[in-house]
């Protein structure tokens, strides 16, 4: 048995980039295969958006009054968005389990890339996303709604909302990095995403909103991407208003993506590196 | 030849007036083939010592070769030829035992082929083929940490860090991690052990590196440092307080060394060194005597003991200070 003993030589001692690819998809397909094992993500993931579409389309749909619109018509991307932000909560609450039950340290101490780990949270992620928003876009199509624009603007909507999730991501795994228990990451972690989604006109018109609401609402990010997504799909948007992104909703939505993936991408690297030396 | 060479290893956590050092200018010397022990209450700064070993954090100072590779300047090199288990590296829960292994294979650098089967051999290796592929959230303690152990072994490499890999694990599985860790040692692997028991460095390591607020502070064979701690010792615990004199007498005339004598708990403490024969050889001649006691006990030495006879300080105390710095850091 002297051969069961031998060490087995392992890789070269630099990291290429064909390594820390495959180590990339690696650590995606763990994230993937372990978190859809956990409840909460299998009812984030299959319940969560068949339940809004569902909510929103019949329960509220008939309450909500947006002059001017058919509800649904106007609904369906505000929901799709939302859900889009809220890809905030599984690359946080992944990351701060990682790395407070050890598994970063374990990662850390084979001889992978480093950035496999990131890597692989946020491609996991994105898949995962990819599956909720076309499965909120199948229950749309079942309550009625539909895109009026042809088939390439529908993809380049759903690339749109697919951007803004890569985008909240990179949010999501700077709390996940920074706040130190899953527990943390999925309360305190999410609770300003509410105001920020509801401050917008995801679901209702901001011009009933006071003066100083309206105005954030037209500003905000959320609300670039809402009017964007509604443009691609063709679906109906609110009367207009003379704020900048409202006017021109689709470049405001993607420098808004690409502002944020700017700021957060490299404070979320950064503070991976920081947070995993210590 | 070393497997591993550390000299005047620092390390500081924070800055300022709040800075710890954790570690104090470690110097550690592993042969090749051998397993020591690194010893030390909780916050020692055994852990960060580890950390620094296997690259997981970069020393203020000093210099450590792991496997024949600089920690800080091939890191990677050093990671491909160590395996690291215990408290502080973890294992998947919502993976199987089997999907974990499969894993930490490829992060090794195995082919999938190669990493299904080395995850194949291990399990069965570790009596873990029946929960292979089951989740690790029904694993019990001990099987979780035999998967732990397994998961560092997936290269066979030339040195192996165990962080303290059985505490939190109840007595019978800590002998089950015993037994596995013995088979490694049998087949020449170089291991570095950290733990807060005494008795499992005894157990494991040919040498015993104790460790205290980040320096070393002894070194030897379990035998030297016990005999430097003073071997085990006798405890009686007398019923009445006017036969203490008596009983002090007794024990001072038939045991090798001097009696200590606690008037508050009625305790008397004497050293000897022919274990439970001593023991019974005092019990007669006190019984002889006619003094009437109410516990008697042989007491090996513990790592209270080390930190009392080397430090002056129990190591309790130390703990507290220790795990408050913990959460500092």
């Amino acid at each position: 048995m002297t051969t069961e003993v031998a060490p087995i030589d392992t890789a070269p001692s630099r990291v290429g980039f064909n390594q820390a690819f495959t180590d990339a998809m690696t650590i995606t397909w763990r994230n993937i295969r372990a978190g859809w094992r956990v409840p909460d993500n299998q009812i984030y993931m299959f319940i969560q958006p068949i339940m809004f579409v569902l909510l929103f389309a019949y329960v509220f749909g008939g309450a909500i009054n947006v002059p001017g619109v058919d509800y649904v018509d106007f609904l369906m991307a505000g929901i799709f968005v939302q859900t889009m932000a809220f890809a905030c909560a599984p690359a946080s609450v992944g990351l701060a389990d990682d790395m407070q039950k050890g598994l970063i340290d374990r990662f850390r101490s084979l001889p992978m890339a480093r950035s496999a780990v990131i890597a692989g949270r946020v491609i996991a992620d994105l898949v995962n996303q990819l599956i909720v928003l076309v499965i909120m876009i199948v229950c749309g199509f079942i309550v009625g709604w539909t895109f009026h624009n042809g088939f390439g603007q529908f993809l380049a909507a759903v690339g749109l909302l697919m951007l803004f999730a890569f985008a909240m991501l990179w949010v999501g795994a700077l709390i996940g990095l920074s706040v130190g228990s899953p527990q943390v990451a999925a309360s305190a972690g999410l609770i300003w995403l509410f105001p920020v989604v509801f401050m917008s006109n995801v679901f209702v018109d901001p011009s009933s909103m006071p003066s100083v609401v309206q105005a954030i609402a037209e500003w905000n990010p959320v609300s670039a991407i809402a009017s964007g997504a509604r443009e691609l799909f063709g679906n109906q948007s609110l009367v207009a208003s003379d704020a900048w992104p409202m006017q021109h909703p689709v470049a405001a939505a993607l420098l808004w993506c690409l502002l944020i993936i700017a700021v957060f991408a490299p404070l979320a690297v950064r503070k991976y590196k920081k947070a995993s030396s210590k | 030849m070393n497997a591993i060479t550390a000299e005047g290893l620092v390390k500081t956590f924070g800055s300022g007036e709040k800075a710890v050092k954790a570690v104090g200018g470690v110097d550690l010397v592993v042969p090749e083939g051998t397993v020591v022990g690194l010893l030390g209450p909780n916050g020692a700064g055994k852990t960060t010592t580890v950390r620094m070993l296997t690259t997981l954090l970069a020393p203020d100072s000093g210099r450590a070769v792991v496997a024949g590779h600089d920690v800080v300047r091939e890191p990677q090199a050093v990671r491909s030829k160590i395996g690291l288990s215990g408290q502080y590296a973890a294992v998947d829960e919502n993976l199987t035992g089997r999907e974990n292994l499969w894993l930490f294979g490829r992060l090794y650098q195995l082919s999938s082929k190669e990493a299904s089967k080395r995850a194949a051999e291990l399990l069965e290796q570790f009596n873990l083929t029946d929960a292979a592929d089951r989740t690790l959230k029904t694993y019990s303690g001990g099987m979780r940490r035999r998967l732990d152990l397994a998961g560092s072994l997936i290269v066979r490499p030339q040195v192996l860090f165990l962080d303290e890999p059985t505490t939190g694990l109840d007595p019978s599985s800590r002998l089950d991690l015993w037994d596995v860790i013995r088979e490694r040692v049998a087949e020449g692997s170089t291991i570095l052990l950290t733990t807060q028991y005494l008795e499992e460095a005894d157990a494991l390591a040919d040498d015993i590196v104790v460790i205290d607020h980040g320096t070393v502070i002894a070194q030897g064979t379990a035998d030297q440092l016990k005999a430097q701690i003073g071997g085990e010792r006798i405890e009686v615990i007398v019923h009445d307080p006017e036969a203490l004199g008596k009983a002090e007498q007794v024990l001072n005339l038939g045991s090798g060394g001097q009696c200590v004598r606690d008037d508050h708990t009625r305790k008397l403490t004497v050293p000897t060194h022919t274990g439970s024969k001593g023991l019974i050889q005092v019990i007669r001649d006190l019984d002889e005597a006619g003094v009437a006691i109410d516990d008697i006990a042989l007491r090996r030495p513990t790592l209270d003991d080390v930190f009392v006879k080397l430090t002056g300080r129990h190591a309790e105390e130390e703990q507290q200070v220790e795990t408050a710095q913990g959460r500092a850091s």
